[in-house]
């Protein structure tokens, strides 16, 4: 591997970090969901960056998996959902973003703490990639947890994904079946969480997740 | 070092001073193409500045010293933190003298006593302009010195000419800590030149501006030197920026007459181009609320750290 | 040499006791403060020999007083030299401030005789080479700085502040006392030179822990620096220079001499709490330091804001000694020393200029001040480069420090551990943001106070201050602008200062061209004051002469613009809680929750607008007002035994008496 394809799909990985952060930063629901595209399709070049690299075929198909599921058809449906179902467009925190971009930056050095010694056996690449994986899958996490609204909680949980597949594709590639599995569980939850904001929607006529806590007697 | 070294130090600091304003002339007619105005001759900042000298200057009643002689220092430090960027060449004398850690640190002298100078006259707007000012450069600062700093570990220095020698040679390579780095850089210089989602540099009368707030009790040959120093301070951050990432074309102190004739147009084309950029982006976009500018801020400083934090990644593992 | 100081330290003993007589009178005041001056000067001139003497050795003092079993020894090495240098430069021309400054004392025989012990406790420390004087001169610091803080003691406030420092005093010392203990071992062997002997493997880590709370506590770390703020003010600001520009750097001492010299060889996690705890006070001290309205307040804060980055050098300095880097260790060290070296200089000029203007004016509150550039020309000029040194802006000497400290930043990638390099570079970006906090924090203190107009007719009425006063200012202004273009010579006569403490010395530097300093390699970095201030002034003067051959001349004094909206009123000034609103806003709501409330009444009703905030000092909430209440619930309890009879009296007696038996009975 030259030190151009490293540093290339170090550039990759390093910009899904990036993208993470600005999921986070963003409070606008549209360009949250245009930042969430970005993120799949940042995933979708690592990937198939990695399937030239491993000359690894099926990654390819992971990787045109993560462009037309998660960077077309997933925002374009939830977009629409937002349109209908008149989701306020501003998102709603419960930390405000400084201390969470700053709480993000803790979570990635950490990540790089943890994954790098432990990884010492490997190649340079794979344990930068992982380090990487790591921070995205920390930060979307974060971003379940700081946010409100159930739309960008969905969001958060496909970051998350979005690093794990990054994982998996650095660490030589998982097989295609786990991949393909991965993606449907994944459609399904989003299709879950979406027929449950629907009827959270019908119900309490809100979807911010608060609304429901309060509904259940738990906040306040 | 030479003497021809020393000529070349003392036209490049000529240079920056001479062409700062023609480069305020340049944004604002590509801003008004874009806006499919006519706009102004590029030349119309040379023309306002002469006009403004040769005014009479009108000082507030109650204005102290610092007032009238602020205005001066102000562009003394600007002016010297302009001569030590590279523009056509590099390795110039004044490169081993003060660092770009210097360079940033002379932009806070000139903003510390611009922000005084706000206050002296005791009115509403230059107290609100000063204050923003301080606040804004509490978090454009930092990221500006973070992104100093993953360019310096990468370079191993933090003078500007071997960092500049750095990334033309075989070291750098495509790299996400610098993409980061060059990022935090763009906020900051669009922060700190009050350029649009920021403040505004064509407003005079609202209440978000930040850097007309604070001169805005200055007239006459005092408001000329002000204005002056705000072009060297966008043609300072151009330079930098140019310097740094697109260091193609630069002629090294001693190349000769042709070298630096081909830097010297190398400079203008890449001034040029981050101008035409500068101003698309400012086109593009809605002026933010003041506070959303510490959020936008922060995010520079937040990216600046990032890429420090990753280039260990990357210096390491390797 | 060491003879020479340690009869300067008896001097001013001597002065302490004629002091009791002399401040009767003004004339004796001044006599007693001038005396001070010129004995601070000699010792301050015997340490810089001592200091830049060739090969000069630790020659000490033996004084037949003390411990029965110890000896008690005074003496220069190189680290107490330079400490003993910056200590006395100040205290000397404090003194010579006070000469002026002082006779406004009210009560001056409750200030006058314990000045000179303070400083003469100070020196006891620096000059101490065993334990046991070292421990007597840090109380004798301690309890002449608490009776100074005490001088004013009518007012409510400066009652609590000396109770609190007392109690912070005191706590201090206990750990010092425990800290030495461990160091001495079983064998009790209390000079230094003993100490150095043993080696003190295992409780190292524990003397550190005993150094950060000890000398902390004294130096302001947070979460000890509660006692500053309070403090600091409280005191004639003489005497809060010293504290604050001076006493801070004893105990500074006192954590490198235990910590660098004492407790032998670091271990590299060493500098983890060091880095967290000093990143932390850097920041939060600049915080608190902006959301203060009192002048003097706002200093004290200021200088948690210092001692955090003087102990980010420290703990750099630490990581790097502890991983074999001993050039990057003794550049990290002698940034730390320098920027001692600075603060010391601006702070005192700075609590100076803030006493010439409470003298003036009777206020420290910004809010009531104003417009005093032109009532006090030379104060606000000397205040201003006070200002512009602290606030890290060359080509004044606190950007020095600064930018050295940032050199040392930079070589942590060397580091061989992965938490203190991931650590260095968020420790960066906290300097970065306390050094550029600071700028903010200082525009407000000298633009609410010496810029505008004025807020109060004492404002108004000010008048200059007295000619003493003035020329201890602009000196100490002038020493700053020095350090700040001829940093060379200062970090030259470091050089024995780092050998000592991490066992490695700078390249010199005062060679080098144009007086710039290379703290690596000139490839790397290098940084010319005297340069860049020669630029500023011959861009300044040739602007200057270009815009007065070019431009009109004319100049036309009218009222003041402001957008069309002139007002007559000073109360539509920017003030300094609206100056620092957006910064609170931003800042605050985490650190402080500041919460805002607007109570604007209805149109058409003509009630007052109200603007209420709300700031509460977690680190007070969080970690002081427990241990208060515990202790006041304890005493209640404990008050009842103040009602117990006789009998009972003896029961206890007796079960202490029994219970202590058990405890020797069963350990053997």
């Amino acid at each position: 591997m030259s030190p151009l394809d490293s540093d290339i799909a170090h550039l990759l990985a390093g910009s899904m970090v990036l993208l993470s952060f600005l999921l986070l930063y963003q409070d606008r629901m549209f360009a949250l969901l245009n930042v969430f595209a970005f993120h799949a399709f940042a995933l979708a070049g690592s990937v198939a960056w990695q399937a030239y690299l491993q000359r690894a075929p099926h990654l390819f198909i992971t990787a045109l998996i993560a462009l037309l599921f998660k960077g077309v058809i997933i925002p374009v449906a939830l977009r629409r959902i937002v349109v209908r179902l008149g989701i306020h467009r501003s998102i709603e925190t419960v930390v405000s973003i400084g201390p969470t971009m700053l709480f993000g930056i803790a979570l990635v050095g950490l990540s790089i703490v943890v994954m790098l010694p432990v990884t010492q056996a490997e190649g340079p690449f794979v344990r930068e990639d992982l380090a990487f994986a790591l921070s995205v899958v920390l930060l979307g996490f974060l971003m379940m947890v700081t946010r409100r609204n159930a739309v960008s909680q969905v969001i958060g949980f496909m970051s998350l994904e979005n690093g794990l597949v990054l994982a998996a594709s650095g660490a030589r590639g998982m097989p295609l079946v786990v991949e393909i599995s991965v993606g449907f569980s994944v459609l399904i939850a989003f299709m879950v969480i979406s027929i449950f904001l629907f009827r959270i929607r019908e119900r309490f006529d809100t979807v911010d997740l608060q609304a429901l806590d309060m509904s259940r007697g738990e906040a306040l | 070092m030479s003497y021809s070294d020393w000529l070349i130090q003392l036209a490049q600091t000529a240079l920056v001073l001479g062409t700062a304003p023609l480069l305020s002339g340049v944004t604002r007619k590509i801003r008004a193409r874009l806006l499919r105005r006519q706009g102004a001759s590029v030349l119309q900042p040379y023309r306002d500045l002469l006009k403004l000298i040769r005014k009479e200057a009108v000082v507030a009643g109650n204005a102290s010293w610092l007032f009238r002689a602020a205005p001066y220092l102000i562009f003394a430090t600007t002016w010297v933190a302009a001569a030590l960027v590279p523009t056509f060449a590099s390795g110039l004398p004044l490169g081993a003298v003060a660092d770009i850690i210097v360079i940033v640190a002379l932009l806070g002298t000139a903003r510390f006593l611009l922000a005084l100078a706000g206050l002296d006259v005791g009115t509403s707007f230059g107290g609100l302009g000063s204050s923003r000012e301080m606040l804004f450069a509490s978090l454009a600062e930092p990221a500006m010195l973070m992104a100093v700093f993953t360019l310096s570990l990468f370079a191993g220095s933090t003078q500007l000419s071997s960092i500049s020698a750095y990334m033309l040679g075989p070291g750098a390579g495509v790299n996400i800590s610098l993409a980061l780095a060059l990022v935090a850089l763009i906020i900051v210089s669009i922060g700190e030149n009050a350029r649009i989602p920021v403040d505004n540099p064509a407003t005079h009368l609202e209440l978000t501006m930040i850097h007309e707030a604070m001169i805005l009790e200055y007239s006459g040959r005092h408001l000329a030197v002000l204005e002056a120093a705000a072009a060297v301070k966008l043609l300072l951050y151009l330079s930098l920026i140019a310097c740094v990432f697109t260091p193609w074309g630069t002629a090294v102190a001693g190349a000769g007459a042709l070298a630096y004739a081909a830097g010297l147009l190398a400079w203008a084309v890449k001034l040029a181009l981050l101008a035409f950029l500068l101003v698309l982006f400012e086109t593009a976009i809605a002026k933010m609320r003041v506070f959303r500018v510490p959020e936008f801020l922060g995010i520079a400083l937040m990216l600046g750290l990032l890429g420090t934090i990753l280039l260990f990644v990357s210096k390491v593992s390797r | 040499m060491s003879q020479l100081a340690a009869s300067g330290v008896g001097l001013l003993l001597a002065l302490s006791v004629l002091g009791i007589f002399a401040a009767r009178r003004a004339l004796g005041t001044r006599l007693v403060y001038a005396a001070c001056a010129a004995v601070c000067a000699a010792l301050a001139g015997v340490a810089l020999l001592g200091l830049l003497a060739p090969g000069a050795g630790l020659e000490s003092v033996e004084i037949p007083v003390g411990l029965p079993l110890g000896r008690t020894v005074l003496g220069l090495d190189p680290l107490s030299a330079a400490f003993a240098v910056i200590v006395n430069l100040a205290a000397a021309i404090v003194s010579g401030y006070a000469i002026g400054y002082g006779a406004h004392a009210r009560e001056p025989l409750r200030v006058v005789p314990f000045y000179p012990a303070f400083i003469a406790g100070m020196n006891l420390v620096l000059l101490a080479q065993d334990a046991f004087s070292f421990l007597v001169g840090w109380e004798l610091m301690s309890l002449a700085s608490w009776a100074l803080v005490l001088s004013e003691h009518r007012a409510a406030e400066n009652r609590h502040a000396a109770l609190v420092y007392l109690i912070m005093a005191s706590g201090g010392a206990l750990t010092l006392l425990l800290a030495f203990g461990l160091l001495a071992g079983p064998h009790g062997g209390y000079s230094f030179e003993a100490i150095r002997r043993v080696s003190s493997a295992g409780v190292g880590p524990i003397v550190l822990l005993l150094a950060l709370l000890g000398a902390g506590s004294k130096a302001g770390l947070v979460p000890l620096h509660a006692w500053l703020p309070l403090a600091h003010p409280a005191a004639p600001s003489h005497v809060s220079a010293l504290m604050s520009a001076v006493m801070t750097k004893v105990a500074v001492y006192g954590f490198v001499r235990l910590v660098f010299d004492l407790a032998g060889p670091p271990a590299w996690w060493w500098s983890v709490p060091v880095l967290l705890i000093a990143a932390v006070t850097a920041l939060l001290g600049v915080l608190y330091a902006l959301m203060e309205h009192d002048l003097k307040r706002l200093l004290a804060y200021h200088t948690v804001e210092n001692i955090g980055i003087i102990f980010i050098g420290l703990g750099l300095a630490l990581a790097f000694e502890a991983s074999g880097m001993r050039a990057a260790a003794a550049l990290a060290f002698a940034a730390a020393i320098f920027h001692v070296f600075n603060h010391s200089l601006f702070k005192s000029l700075l609590f100076m200029g803030s006493g010439a203007v409470l003298n003036a004016t009777g206020e420290r509150d910004m809010e009531h001040l104003g417009g005093l550039i032109k009532a006090m020309p030379v104060t606000a000029v000397a205040f201003l480069a006070g200002c512009i040194a602290i606030s890290a802006l060359p080509p004044f000497n606190g950007f020095v420090s600064e930018w050295l400290t940032f050199q040392a930043i930079l070589l942590s990638p060397q580091l061989p551990q992965w938490v203190a390099r991931l650590l260095v570079p968020a420790v960066g970006a906290t300097l970065a943001c306390s050094a550029a906090l600071a700028a903010a924090c200082f525009v407000k203190a000298f633009g609410m106070s010496f810029l505008g107009r004025p807020r109060t007719k004492a404002a108004s009425a000010a008048a200059e201050t007295d000619r003493f006063s003035q020329i201890a200012m602009l000196l100490l202004a002038l020493l700053c602008l020095l350090a700040g273009i001829l940093p060379g010579f200062v970090l030259d006569s470091l050089g024995a200062v780092t050998q000592l403490a991490v066992g490695e010395r700078l390249a010199p530097q005062s060679a080098q061209a144009w007086m710039r300093i290379v703290p690596v390699d000139i490839h790397r970095s290098a940084y010319s004051g005297l340069f860049v201030f020669v630029m500023i002034l011959l861009a300044a003067a040739a602007t200057a002469f270009v815009v007065r051959r070019v431009a009109s001349h004319a100049l036309r004094r009218s009222p003041a613009w402001d957008c069309g909206f002139p007002d007559a009123s000073p109360a539509t000034q920017y003030t300094a809680g609206s100056f620092a609103q957006p910064i609170r806003r931003v800042f605050g709501s985490v650190v402080f929750r500041a919460r805002e409330a607007v109570a604007m009444p209805k149109p058409g009703d003509t009630a007052v607008a109200r603007l209420q905030v709300e700031l509460h000092d977690t680190v007070w909430d969080a970690l002081y007002a427990p241990i208060i209440r515990l202790v006041a619930a304890t005493a209640e309890r404990l008050n009842r035994m103040q009602f117990l009879t006789i009998r009972n009296y003896l029961t206890l007696v007796f079960a202490a008496l029994v219970a202590l038996l058990i405890i020797v009975g069963t350990w053997r």
